[in-house]
C-alpha cells in the first residue's frame, strides 16, 4: 500500500469519497455541506465531484434530516448524515433512539437501517456549553446503535468504511481538535472492523484505556512517565459499541493496573462501563491497585479557555493518576 | 368492468369497490375483536383502535399500487389491513405470538411489512413523518417511481417533526402524500383547543404545496383526492397535504372514560358512519345489493374469526429469541 501523511479531516472526506465512487447508494446529507463545505470543512469539494443530488444540502431540521436518513436507509440507500455539532443530536434524538435503533427489533428482524451519523464532538474550541459536549455514553446505552470514536487519521479511514458498510445505524464521533492532526494513511480503501481495540503503545506497569482525544493525552503522559521508569500501555477501544473487552482485559492482566480516561463527564460516563467490565472479569484477580477513572467534571463546558481546559482531564492529571496508581509497585 | 355511474380513478373497478367494502368491515371487525380481547384481559399492553376511521385507510390505499409505500401511526391496524396486510399475522402479533408480524416483539404499535411497502406503525406521535420523507427520497434518487402515503393524526400536526418533514419534502419535490386523519382529538385534547387554524390542511400554504380538506368518511371523495395527489407526486411535482375529517368511535386507547367529549357528539358522528355511506353509494350505483353487501360483511367476520383461531393456536416466542434481531 502507498501511504502518505493526511489529516484526520481529510481521512473522513477520503473515506466518504471512496465509498461514494464505489456505490451509488451511498450519499451524504446535512446542513451547509454543499458549497460551504460543512461547518468544519469536511465535505469541501465533494459537491463539485458528486453533485447536489448526492451531497444534499439540507434545511436546519435535525429531526427531519435524521428521519430522512433512516427512511432512505430502510428503503435501500446507505446515507451518511452529517450533524454540525454532536450536541445537536439532542434535536434528532427521537429519530435516532426511538426509530433508527429499534426498527429492526420492533419489526421482528425485518428491515435494516444502514446509516452513519457523523458528527464532531468535544471541547477545546471555545464554543462553550452547547457546542462542546461528549455525549457518546447516551448513544452507547441504546441497544441497536453502534458507537465509534476514532483517534487517528488512519483509524478514521478504516473505521468509516466499516461504518458505511455496516447494516446498522452507526454514530461516528469525530473530535474537533483532532481534525488537523496528521497520520500515515494508505491511499487505498481499507476497513478496520468495528469492535477491535488498538494498543496504541505497549507497556507493562499500568494500562490506560483512553478514547478519542484522550488517547493522545495518554500517549503524551506515557512519554513523560517513561523518563521516570514507568511503563504505560495505552489501549484505544476505537469503538465503544461493540466494545473489545478481550483486549482491555488482557492488557489489565498483564499490567495489573487500570486507569480509564475520557473527555465526557465522568458521572455516568462510559468509563464506568469499562471499569465494570474489568472488575467483573478474571482480570480482577490481577489488580494490584484500585482502578482510577478520569473524566470531565460535572459542569457544562465553560467559555473561558482556562476554565474550559480545567473542565476535562489534561496530561498532568493523567501523569498524577499514574504515579498514584503505581506508587506501591 | 369500469364503473360508469361513479366518478372514480380508472383503477377502481366494480370488483375493487366490492373488495373495499369488505375490507372496511375487516378493519372494523378486527378492531372490535381486539377491543373485546383487551376488555377480557386476553391480550395485554395497549392498543389504539380505528373503528369509525376505516374510510381514510381503505380509500387512500385503494388508489396506490403494490410498489408504493405507506407510513402508519399508532392507530394503524386499518392501514396495515388495506396495504395487503395479513390479518392472521396481525392478530398473532397482538397476542404476542411467534407467528406475528414482529415475532411477538412489536405488538400493536409496531406492526410493519417492509416487503409489502408498509414501513410500519409508530409509537411516537409524529415519528413517522421524517421516515416517509426518507422513503420518498429513495424513490427519487433510485428512480423507483413509487409514492409514499404518510398517515398521521391531528395531534402529530403540532409536532416539530411535521413542520420539518413537510418543508423538507416540499423543497425536494418528493413523492409523498401527507394524510392527516383528523379524528378531532389528540388523546383528550380537542383539535379546536390545540390548533388555531380552522383546517390543518390550511398549513399547506406555509410550505408552498397544495392542501385539501376531505370528508374522511366519504370513500369516493377520498379516493379521488388521494389519486389526484398521487398523480401530482408521480409527475415530480412534490407533496400534497390532505386532511381527512373523521372520528374515532372508541377511546384513545384502553381505559379511556371519554370525559372530554359528549355521548351526543359521539352519536352524531356514528350516524355519519363511513361504511354505511359507502354501502348506500354502492347500492345506488347498482354495484351491491343489500344481500351481497351482507355476504361480504359476513365473509369479513368469518375471516377475523379465523385470524383469532390462528393467533390462539400459534406458539409463544422462545426465550432464545429475546436477543435476536437487535442488530442486522
Amino acid at each position: 500500500m502507498t501511504t502518505r501523511q493526511i489529516t484526520y479531516l481529510e481521512a473522513v472526506r477520503e473515506a466518504m469519497s471512496l465509498e461514494m465512487r464505489e456505490n451509488n447508494d451511498v450519499f451524504i446529507l446535512g446542513e451547509d455541506i454543499g458549497v460551504y463545505g460543512g461547518a468544519f470543512g469536511v465535505t469541501r469539494g465533494m459537491i463539485e465531484e458528486f453533485g447536489p443530488e448526492r451531497v444534499r444540502n439540507t434545511p436546519i431540521s435535525e429531526a427531519a434530516i435524521a428521519g430522512a436518513a433512516i427512511g432512505s436507509a430502510l428503503t435501500g440507500m446507505r446515507p451518511i448524515l452529517e450533524l454540525q455539532f454532536s450536541d445537536f443530536i439532542t434535536i434528532a434524538m427521537d429519530q435516532m433512539v426511538n426509530q433508527a435503533a429499534k426498527t429492526r427489533y420492533m419489526f421482528g428482524g425485518k428491515g435494516k437501517v444502514p446509516m452513519v451519523l457523523r458528527t464532531p464532538a468535544g471541547s477545546g474550541t471555545g464554543a462553550a456549553a452547547q457546542h462542546s459536549q461528549s455525549l457518546e455514553a447516551w448513544m452507547a446505552h441504546i441497544p441497536g446503535l453502534k458507537v465509534v470514536q476514532p483517534s487517528t487519521a488512519y483509524d478514521v479511514k478504516g473505521l468509516l468504511k466499516a461504518a458505511i458498510d455496516d447494516d446498522n445505524p452507526v454514530i461516528f464521533y469525530e473530535h474537533k481538535l483532532l481534525y488537523r492532526t496528521t497520520d500515515d494513511v494508505p491511499e487505498e480503501s481499507y476497513k478496520i472492523e468495528l469492535g477491535k481495540a488498538d494498543i496504541k503503545r505497549e507497556g507493562t506497569d499500568v494500562t490506560i484505556v483512553a478514547t478519542a482525544i484522550m488517547v493522545h493525552k495518554a500517549l503524551e503522559a506515557a512519554s513523560e512517565l517513561e523518563k521516570e521508569g514507568i511503563s504505560v500501555e495505552v489501549v484505544d477501544p476505537r469503538t465503544i459499541v461493540p466494545l473489545d473487552k478481550e483486549t482491555i482485559i488482557n492488557s489489565v492482566k498483564k499490567t495489573g493496573r487500570l486507569i480509564v480516561v475520557h473527555e465526557a463527564v465522568q458521572r455516568g460516563g462510559f468509563g464506568g462501563e469499562i471499569v465494570s467490565v474489568v472488575a467483573e472479569s478474571e482480570a480482577f484477580d490481577y489488580l494490584d491497585a484500585p482502578i482510577k477513572r478520569l473524566g470531565g467534571k460535572a459542569v457544562p463546558i465553560p467559555y473561558n479557555p482556562t476554565l474550559e481546559k480545567a473542565a476535562i482531564p489534561q496530561v498532568p492529571d493523567i501523569i498524577e493518576a499514574v504515579r498514584e496508581t503505581v506508587k506501591n509497585k | 368492468m369500469m364503473v360508469k355511474t361513479l366518478k372514480l380513478p380508472e383503477m377502481i373497478t366494480e370488483e375493487k369497490l366490492k373488495d373495499l367494502y369488505k375490507e372496511m368491515w375487516l378493519i372494523r371487525y378486527f378492531d372490535e375483536k381486539v377491543d373485546q380481547f383487551f376488555a377480557k384481559g386476553m391480550i395485554h399492553g395497549t392498543t389504539h383502535l380505528c373503528v369509525g376511521q376505516e374510510a381514510s385507510a381503505a380509500g387512500s390505499i385503494a388508489v396506490i399500487g403494490r410498489k408504493d409505500k405507506i407510513v402508519s401511526t399508532h392507530r394503524g391496524h386499518g392501514h396495515c389491513i388495506s396495504k395487503e396486510g395479513d390479518i392472521n399475522k396481525m392478530m398473532a402479533e397482538l397476542f404476542g405470538r411467534e407467528t406475528g408480524y414482529c415475532k411477538g416483539k412489536g405488538g400493536s404499535m409496531h406492526i410493519a411489512d417492509v416487503e409489502k411497502g408498509n414501513l410500519g406503525a409508530n409509537g411516537i406521535v409524529g415519528g413517522g413523518l421524517p421516515l416517509a420523507v426518507g422513503a420518498a427520497l429513495t424513490s427519487k434518487m433510485k428512480k423507483e417511481d413509487y409514492v409514499v402515503l404518510c398517515f398521521f393524526g391531528d395531534g402529530a400536526s403540532n409536532e416539530g417533526s411535521f413542520h420539518e418533514s413537510v418543508n423538507l419534502a416540499a423543497i425536494w419535490d418528493l413523492p409523498v402524500i401527507f394524510i392527516c386523519e383528523n379524528n378531532q382529538y389528540g388523546m383528550s385534547g380537542p383539535v379546536k383547543e390545540m390548533t388555531r387554524v380552522e383546517n390543518i390542511a390550511d398549513r399547506a400554504s406555509s410550505y408552498g404545496i397544495p392542501g385539501k380538506v376531505v370528508d374522511g368518511l366519504d370513500m369516493i371523495e377520498i379516493m379521488n383526492s388521494v389519486h389526484e395527489a398521487v398523480e401530482h407526486a408521480r409527475d415530480g411535482k412534490g407533496p400534497t397535504l390532505i386532511e381527512m375529517k373523521t372520528y374515532r368511535w372508541k377511546g384513545h386507547s384502553k381505559s379511556d372514560a371519554k370525559k372530554y367529549r359528549t355521548r351526543e357528539e359521539e352519536k352524531e358522528w356514528r350516524e355519519k358512519d363511513g361504511i354505511k355511506r359507502f354501502k348506500e353509494t354502492l347500492i345506488e350505483a347498482s354495484i351491491l345489493t343489500e344481500e351481497t353487501a351482507k355476504q361480504l360483511q359476513d365473509q369479513a367476520y368469518e375471516e377475523i374469526e379465523e385470524a383469532v383461531k390462528f393467533a390462539e393456536n400459534s406458539p409463544e416466542p422462545s426465550l432464545d429469541s429475546l436477543l435476536e434481531d437487535v442488530y442486522a
